[in-house]
């Protein structure tokens, strides 16, 4: 079975089919996750597919401000992917809320409700930095089952001590 | 006996073949669009990752279909191989399409819903297509068996150039390619989110993606057939093939499932395979 094992091992990392889950953005953010599938940074060549099915996907992109009718969606997309699976939050706004911070409508980021494994910032960024993004990932994918070092940072900074939203709202 | 381990050994290599041949489709797809487009041996990543992941499913039909489909494209590719009889192939592989749809069927997801709606409307469209073809291969050798095929001295294509094109439809049709890839679709597309599949996850995708593998497989060995007479000729006609459908692929936009049934397959496809029966029979 050695062999077999090994092969899901080195597969998990050379086909990460994402979904992207866009939880109420200004679409400029969407709009650099799809520049990644245009022929210009074609993913494709690292195996990565838009599935557009949480059921297919590795993993999950998430986009815009997460508020408390959607981090319900979010939470049902997020455990609807099987394992193993990772998730990368992309733009000020999904990280921390952005501009809205501490609006009364919103949740101060999508790591409030799901775990999120590599953060994306940027208003928006580039599709190069979420190439990168979707990479750590993998690099988080990879730790997980111990084939390297866990990359840095889990937490906005800042964010140690602010209270989780969900639990609250 | 001998013939029943070639066979086997066949089905056993058989998704390899399909896989490569799925890889080229893709590389070939990505260059078209002017992209570089995934390793070869993407396809294989794919269905290992696949393997790997937890398995989920709504409910046990969904297991069950996925298997009987693999099994039914498996068992099409041993009947194939034995050289057996065409129409047996036939059979067994309408049982493994319309697993499909049972499996699509039985959850209450609407997008797999509408897929299975569609995949019956596909096999509406290229199973009278087929029979046809096979009915010309019956007029030409005067048996369903494809070992009679191999009895023949002269190549079929030059008594059934026509049924060839027709064949290119049912295959265009029954691979899900574009312009009729609306009940699922293939690489990034997306329709009905995957349609037919869309409920399937983990190794349960993994095994319907091999089962289409070997159905890829079965269409190309059927395109060989009309060239049995040289192997550099079988070569020639099976990558022509797979070119011209990536091409189209490529270059159509999707269809309404009026426009497949009723123009492209009713009028082109059987079209094509009636006069060229028709030709058979006067000649
Ligand atoms: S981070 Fe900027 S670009 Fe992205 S959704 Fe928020 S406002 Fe729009």
């Amino acid at each position: 079975m050695g062999f077999v094992e090994n092969m899901i091992k080195k597969s998990r990392l050379k086909s990460p089919w994402i979904v992207h889950f866009d939880c109420g953005s200004c679409n400029g953010c969407d709009i650099e996750v799809l520049a990644c599938l245009t022929p210009m940074y074609d993913v494709e060549r690292f195996g990565v597919v838009n599935t557009g099915n949480p059921k297919h996907a590795d993993v999950l992109l998430v986009t815009g401000t997460v508020n408390h009718r959607n981090r319900h969606v979010l939470k049902q997309i997020y455990e609807q992917m099987p394992e193993p699976k990772a998730v990368v939050s992309i733009g000020a706004c999904n990280l921390s809320g952005g501009v809205f911070k501490d609006s009364y409508n919103i949740l101060n980021g999508a790591h409030t409700v799901i775990p999120v494994d590599v953060f994306v910032p940027g208003c928006p960024p580039k599709p190069e930095a979420i190439i990168d993004g979707v990479v750590t990932a993998l690099n988080a994918l990879a730790a997980k089952m111990g084939l390297g070092p866990a990359p840095g940072a889990a937490l906005m900074p800042g964010d140690e001590d602010a209270p989780k939203a969900a639990a609250v709202g | 006996m001998l013939s029943i381990l070639g066979a086997l050994g066949g089905v056993i290599l058989a998704p390899l073949a399909g896989g490569l041949l799925s890889g080229v489709d893709r590389r070939l797809t990505a260059r078209l669009q002017s992209r570089m487009g995934p390793p070869l041996l993407q396809p294989f990543f794919d269905i290992f990752k696949l393997f790997g992941k937890a398995p989920q499913a709504t409910n046990a039909w969904l297991v069950f279909s996925a298997y009987i489909y693999l099994l039914a494209s498996a068992f099409a590719l041993f009947i194939f191989f034995m050289g057996g009889d065409l129409l047996l192939l036939f059979f067994v592989l309408t049982i493994g399409a319309v697993f499909q749809v049972v499996g699509a069927i039985c959850v209450p997801s609407p997008f797999s819903q509408i897929g299975a709606q569609r995949e019956l409307m596909l096999m509406v469209a290229y199973e009278p297509i087929l029979i046809l073809v096979f009915v010309g291969f019956a007029m030409c050798t005067g048996s369903f068996s494809i070992a009679d095929v191999f009895k023949l001295n002269t190549p079929l294509l030059l008594k059934m150039p026509l049924l060839f094109l027709a064949l290119g439809y049912a295959l265009t049709i029954k691979l899900r390619k574009s312009p009729f890839d609306f009940s699922a679709s293939h690489h990034g597309h997306q329709e009905l989110v995957r349609g037919v599949q869309t409920e399937y996850s983990g190794p349960f995708l993994a095994l319907i993606e091999i089962g289409h593998w070997l159905d890829l497989v079965l269409i190309l060995g059927l395109c060989a057939l009309f060239w049995h007479t040289s192997v550099i000729g079988m070569v020639l006609l099976v990558a022509a093939s797979l070119f011209t459908e990536i091409l189209i692929d490529n270059i159509t936009a999707r269809l309404t499932w009026q426009w497949m049934v009723q123009k492209q397959s009713l009028l082109v496809g059987m079209g094509l395979a009636l006069v060229n029966l028709l030709w058979l029979y006067v000649a």
